[in-house]
C-alpha cells in the first residue's frame, strides 16, 4: 500500500443552516489523482478549502502526510500545493519575482530557491519568460505560473480547485500533460475538482458530491458500470414526434437532445424493450428512424443521474 | 430574408496586433452557430464588432440586414447578448433585474416581460435576490435579460463556462427552443461536446477563421483517420506517439490518447513504433472523429 497522503475523516462544515460539507471522508494515497465532481453548490470548493486548511472543520479530521491539520496546521499546510480557479498573482512582478515571493512565504530556504525556481520554470515551460511581468502573460501561461507557484516548495499533495474552468481545450490538455507525470516523478497525491467529465475520466478514482455528501465513489469504470445499458440513442424525423413518443414511454426516465439526436435514459434492463416498442410506435405514427440503439454510457450520463438521484 | 449575419473581410487591429483578421462568413436565420477558438483568438472581438460596439478597422458586416457601423443602434435593438460574466444586479430580485433590462430596451409591456420569465421557468425564483440564486439560475436569468426584447439574433459568449453538466444540458434545451422559434444564435464555447450540437461551427485561431461548416463535414475534413491509443500510463506515451512519422496531432482523451495520422499510417505501425520507443501498448483502435479532434488539429497546426 502506497503512503496515504490525504486522510479526511467525517468532515463537517456548516454556514448558518447550510450543511456545505456533511460527513465527507476521503483517502488518497501517493501516486493517485482523486477527482471531486458534483453539481454547483454540492460542496466541492468547501471540501477543497477544508483540505488545504483555509477553513476549519466543525467536526472531523484532516491528516496530510501523517500530520494532523488541527494539531500542527503550519506543518500540515507545508505538505500542500494549492491552485484555485482564480488564483493570486502579482501582476506587476515578473515571473521569477512571483516565484521568489511565494517560495519565501512557503518557507523554502533562501539558498535553495534559485535552483528550485529554474527547475520548476523549466518544468512548466516558462523558463524563457522568467523576466516577463505576470500581467503580460497569456491566460495559459498564467495558469502555468500558478502551477509553478503551487509546486515551488515541493509539496507532497496537490489540491486543484477547478483549475481548467473557462480554459480552451488546447490549454487544458497542456495543463494535464504537466500534472499526470508528477504522479510518477514526484509520487504526489492530487485532489482535483472539475466540471469536465473527460477530466474526471482521467482520475484514478472519482468521488461524486451532492448536497454536501459524498454519494458515490469509485474508479471511472466502476461509476460508469452503474448506468450500463441505460442510455438509448434515438435519431430520425420528425423530431418533435420522436421526442413526444419517447417522453410518453413508461420505461424512459429522461429525454435529452444532442444536436440531431436524442439520448434516452431508460429504466435498468428495459433498453431492448424500449428499442422495440418505440421503433414500432414511431413507424405507426408515420415517423422514420435513423438510429435507435443502446449506446455506451458516458460519465456525464452517470453525473446527471446521480445529480437527480436516479441511479 | 435568410441571412442573419454577413461579414466580409471583417478586420480589427489594436496597434500592430490583428485581433480579427479578414473574416468572411454568413450565418443563416434560425441557425445555431458555434464559435470556437483558444483564448485570445478573436472571438469576443468579433462579437463586439457584430454588436456595433467596436468599429472594424477594415471590411464590413451586416447583422439582421443592418450595417453594424452606420446602424449600430438598430443592430443592438434587435440582438441580445449574454456573456460568461452575467451582468446582473446582485441586490435586486430576478424580477427587478428583468424589468430593469426591459426598461433599457424600451419594453413597456409587462405581459411580455412576464412571458419571458415564464418561458425560461424563472417564475418560482422571481422574488429572490440574485445573490441568493445558484449559478444555474443566474445563468438562466442572464439569458432572460438578453431576450426580454425578443431579439432576432442572440450572441452567447461562453454562456456555460463553469456550469455543471446538468445545468449545461438544461441551458442547451433553452437554446434549441429559441432556435426553433426562428432566433439565430451565435455561441462561443470551450466545450467540444457543445460544438457537436451546433448546425455550423466556426473555428478561430490567431484572429483567422480557419473553418466554418457543419460538424459532420468538419470531421470528414480531417487530414486522416483518428486512432485511439491505450497504454499505461497514457501521458508517458504522448511524446513517443508525437514523434512517430505520419502522426499529425496527439491529444489526451479521457483515459487514453487520440492521434490524427496520415491515411497511410496503420495501427500496426503505431503499435510497433511505440513498442520500439519503450512504451507498453495495450491497444490501438480506429476512433470516430470528434469535434475535439478537429479543434485540436486546426488550432495547433503549424503555420
Amino acid at each position: 500500500m502506497a503512503d496515504l497522503l490525504v486522510e479526511a475523516t467525517e468532515l463537517h462544515k456548516s454556514f448558518g443552516p447550510t450543511h456545505a460539507v456533511d460527513g465527507v471522508s476521503i483517502q488518497v494515497p501517493a501516486g493517485e489523482i482523486y477527482g471531486v465532481v458534483g453539481p454547483d453548490g454540492a460542496g466541492k470548493t468547501t471540501l477543497m478549502r477544508l483540505l488545504c486548511g483555509a477553513m476549519h472543520t466543525d467536526v472531523g479530521r484532516v491528516v496530510l502526510a501523517g500530520i494532523d491539520m488541527a494539531r500542527q496546521p503550519e506543518e500540515a499546510r507545508e505538505q500542500i500545493g494549492y491552485l484555485a480557479q482564480r488564483f493570486a498573482l502579482y501582476e506587476d512582478l515578473t515571473v521569477l519575482e512571483n516565484l521568489q515571493f511565494f517560495a519565501e512565504v512557503r518557507g523554502l530556504p533562501a539558498k535553495e530557491w534559485a535552483s528550485r525556481s529554474r527547475e520548476i520554470l523549466e518544468f512548466v515551460g516558462l523558463a524563457q519568460f522568467s523576466k516577463r511581468r505576470a500581467g503580460q502573460l497569456s491566460g495559459g501561461m498564467k495558469q502555468k505560473l500558478g502551477l509553478a507557484l503551487a509546486l515551488v516548495n515541493r509539496p507532497r499533495i496537490l489540491l486543484l480547485d477547478e483549475p481548467t474552468t473557462g480554459v480552451d481545450p488546447v490549454t487544458r490538455q497542456d495543463f494535464w500533460r504537466l500534472i499526470i507525470p508528477l504522479l510518477y516523478t514526484s509520487n504526489l497525491a492530487v485532489v482535483v475538482s472539475t466540471p469536465y467529465m473527460d477530466e474526471a475520466m482521467r482520475c484514478t478514482r472519482v468521488g461524486f458530491m451532492r448536497s454536501g455528501r459524498l454519494i458515490s465513489e469509485g474508479t471511472p469504470a466502476e461509476l460508469g458500470a452503474q448506468m450500463e445499458g441505460r442510455i438509448v440513442e434515438l435519431a430520425g424525423t420528425p423530431r418533435t414526434l420522436l421526442a413526444d413518443l419517447a417522453r410518453a414511454d413508461v420505461d424512459v426516465e429522461q429525454v435529452q437532445r444532442f444536436g440531431n439526436q436524442f439520448h434516452l435514459r431508460v429504466r435498468a434492463g428495459s433498453a431492448e424493450a424500449v428499442v422495440l416498442r418505440l421503433g414500432a410506435q414511431i413507424a405507426a405514427s408515420g415517423g422514420s428512424v435513423e438510429s435507435l440503439r443502446p449506446i455506451e454510457t458516458q460519465l456525464e450520463d452517470v453525473f446527471i443521474a446521480l445529480s437527480e438521484d436516479s441511479v | 430574408m435568410t441571412t442573419a449575419i454577413q461579414a466580409e473581410n471583417l478586420t480589427r487591429r489594436f496597434g500592430d496586433f490583428v485581433a480579427v483578421d479578414h473574416l468572411t462568413f454568413e450565418v443563416q436565420t434560425g441557425q445555431v452557430m458555434g464559435y470556437l477558438g483558444p483564448n485570445g483568438s478573436g472571438k469576443t472581438t468579433t462579437i463586439r464588432m457584430l454588436l456595433g460596439l467596436l468599429h472594424p478597422s477594415e471590411g464590413w458586416a451586416r447583422v439582421l440586414d443592418y450595417d453594424v457601423v452606420t446602424q449600430s443602434e438598430r443592430v443592438r435593438a434587435r440582438t441580445g447578448y449574454m456573456s460568461q460574466k452575467f451582468a446582473l444586479y446582485n441586490e435586486l430580485t430576478a424580477w427587478e433585474n428583468l424589468t430593469f433590462y426591459a426598461g433599457v430596451y424600451g419594453v413597456k409591456d409587462r405581459k411580455q416581460v412576464r412571458e419571458v420569465l415564464d418561458s425560461l421557468g424563472l417564475t418560482p425564483v422571481q422574488d429572490r435576490r440574485v445573490q441568493d440564486l445558484s449559478t444555474g439560475w443566474r445563468q438562466r436569468l442572464a439569458l432572460a435579460t438578453a431576450i426580454v426584447h425578443r431579439p432576432g439574433l442572440l450572441f452567447l459568449d461562453e454562456p456555460t463556462s463553469g456550469v455543471d453538466p446538468v445545468a449545461r444540458r438544461a441551458f442547451w434545451d433553452l437554446i434549441y427552443d429559441l432556435s426553433s422559434q426562428g432566433i439565430t444564435v451565435m455561441v462561443s464555447t470551450h466545450y467540444m461536446d457543445e460544438a457537436e450540437y451546433c448546425a455550423v461551427v466556426g473555428i478561430m485561431r490567431a484572429g483567422k477563421l480557419l473553418a466554418l461548416d457543419e460538424p459532420a463535414k468538419l470531421k470528414r475534413s480531417l487530414p486522416g483517420p483518428v486512432w485511439e491509443v491505450y497504454s499505461n500510463p497514457p501521458v508517458m506515451a504522448m511524446e513517443a506517439l508525437e514523434a512517430l512519422p505520419g502522426v499529425l496531432r496527439v491529444g489526451l482523451a479521457s483515459d487514453h490518447l487520440r492521434a490524427v495520422a496520415l491515411p497511410n499510417v496503420s495501427a500496426e505501425q503505431i503499435s510497433q513504433g511505440l513498442t520500439a520507443a519503450g512504451v507498453q501498448v495495450a491497444a490501438v483502435k480506429p476512433g470516430t472523429p470528434t469535434m475535439e479532434d478537429v479543434f485540436m488539429t486546426l488550432s495547433t497546426a503549424v503555420e
